[in-house]
């Protein structure tokens, strides 16, 4: 079997949440629209459908639109060998769904990863705790409007940050700018007023 | 006060040294350098390289890495300093007998090296006073084995008997 199939094994099943399956160079993604049901439609596919691996977890930070965040799910069966991707969006006032660490296990830290990095939480995660930082870091660094060169901060005898000097520092693109010229590699002090500027 | 570097002519002096007590103290100590290895990247590959056969630091005294900074004497910082590690390099910097020094080594331990970001700390001189810093990404273990011999160089000269205070 495909993944289109079981893409559209799922769609008959959860009709009502789910969109219609997008292939793209050969990947099959679906979107699901409550995010609330995450962890059920992942039992179904584990159970179901034999997709037992989950790949990766990742959170994309859409800066500007609503909602703000879109968590995604790669999802992988041994038995098969087929890849499906489930996206599901949240938005920023909530910054919370529920964790699908009941059926992968492996999602306990993947789901740590994006809460320390997003900030997004995972209601019912069983160790919710920052896995890069340290904890009592203030801020989640792999949002837009975080500074790339880093925040001030002290904790004392624990750990400190210092923002790092930019100047002709590390090469910024971004992304979905007009012209050629916003959209290449720069070198850039990219704080968010001046990106939704060069968008335009 | 400036110390020479100890020079016998066993033709002209026979069996005796004269010298000073701190030029005997630092060519004892300079021919003795016990790692202190904190690989923390990549460069700790270049490091064991130069631990092993082919480079072999032991021909400039520095073959006994220990893991205890009890027992070391420089510091080879080798690789990204995070600022989650940073408080943890120089809590065994601090645990380090006197008299010590560090080896800042490659790019990322001298200034942050490609890393300009919020978790990457900008140098590691930011925390512990450094002595050599060796450059490249990573160095290869000639330059390693040339920042030794510089370190030697100048443990040799050091004023053993004054008080050292080294302080960051």
């Amino acid at each position: 079997m495909s993944a289109n199939e079981f893409a559209k094994q799922l769609k008959t099943r959860f009709a009502e949440l789910l969109s219609e399956p997008v292939e793209f160079r050969g990947e099959t993604t679906l979107v699901v629209a409550e995010a609330e049901r995450i962890a059920e439609i992942g039992l179904f596919c584990k159970k179901e459908l034999g997709f037992d691996y989950l790949v990766d977890v990742s959170s994309l930070d859409n800066y500007g639109t609503d909602p703000r965040w879109t968590v995604v799910y790669h999802l992988y069966g041994y038995g098969h060998h087929c890849h499906l991707r489930l996206k599901t969006d949240v938005s920023e006032e909530k910054s919370e769904l529920p964790t699908v660490t009941s059926v992968w296990r492996t999602a306990d830290w993947h789901e740590r990863e994006i809460y320390d990095m997003m900030g997004i939480r995972f209601r019912g995660h069983p160790d919710l705790r920052r896995i890069l930082m340290w904890e009592g870091y203030p801020y989640f660094p792999l949002r837009k409007d975080f500074p790339l060169a880093g925040k001030p901060t002290e904790l004392p005898e624990v750990a400190f940050t210092k923002p790092a000097p930019l100047e002709g520092g590390p090469f910024v693109t971004i992304a979905g700018g007009n012209s050629t010229i916003t959209r290449e590699p720069r070198v850039r002090n990219p704080d968010p007023d001046s990106v939704d500027k060069e968008k335009k | 006060m400036q110390v020479t570097e100890i020079g016998h002519n066993s033709k002209v002096e026979g069996g005796v040294i004269h010298t000073q007590l701190d030029t005997a103290i630092g060519w004892c100590r300079k021919n003795s350098l016990w790692p202190m290895p904190m690989g923390l990247a990549c460069c700790a590959i270049e490091l064991m390289a130069a631990g092993a056969s082919r480079f072999d630091i032991s021909r400039f005294g520095s073959e006994v890495m220990r893991f205890s900074p009890r027992q070391s004497d420089v510091m080879i910082v080798a690789g990204t300093v995070t600022y989650k590690m940073a408080t943890v390099v120089r809590r065994i910097y601090e645990q380090m007998t006197e008299p010590k020094w560090v080896i800042a080594m490659g790019a990322c331990a001298s200034t942050g090296g490609m890393y300009r970001s919020y978790a990457v700390l900008q140098g590691v001189d930011n925390i512990i006073p450094v002595d050599v810093y060796v450059a490249g990404c990573p160095p290869r273990p000639e330059a390693l084995l040339d920042a030794m011999i510089k370190l030697q160089a100048q443990v040799a000269k050091e004023p053993a008997l004054s008080l050292q205070k080294r302080v960051a």
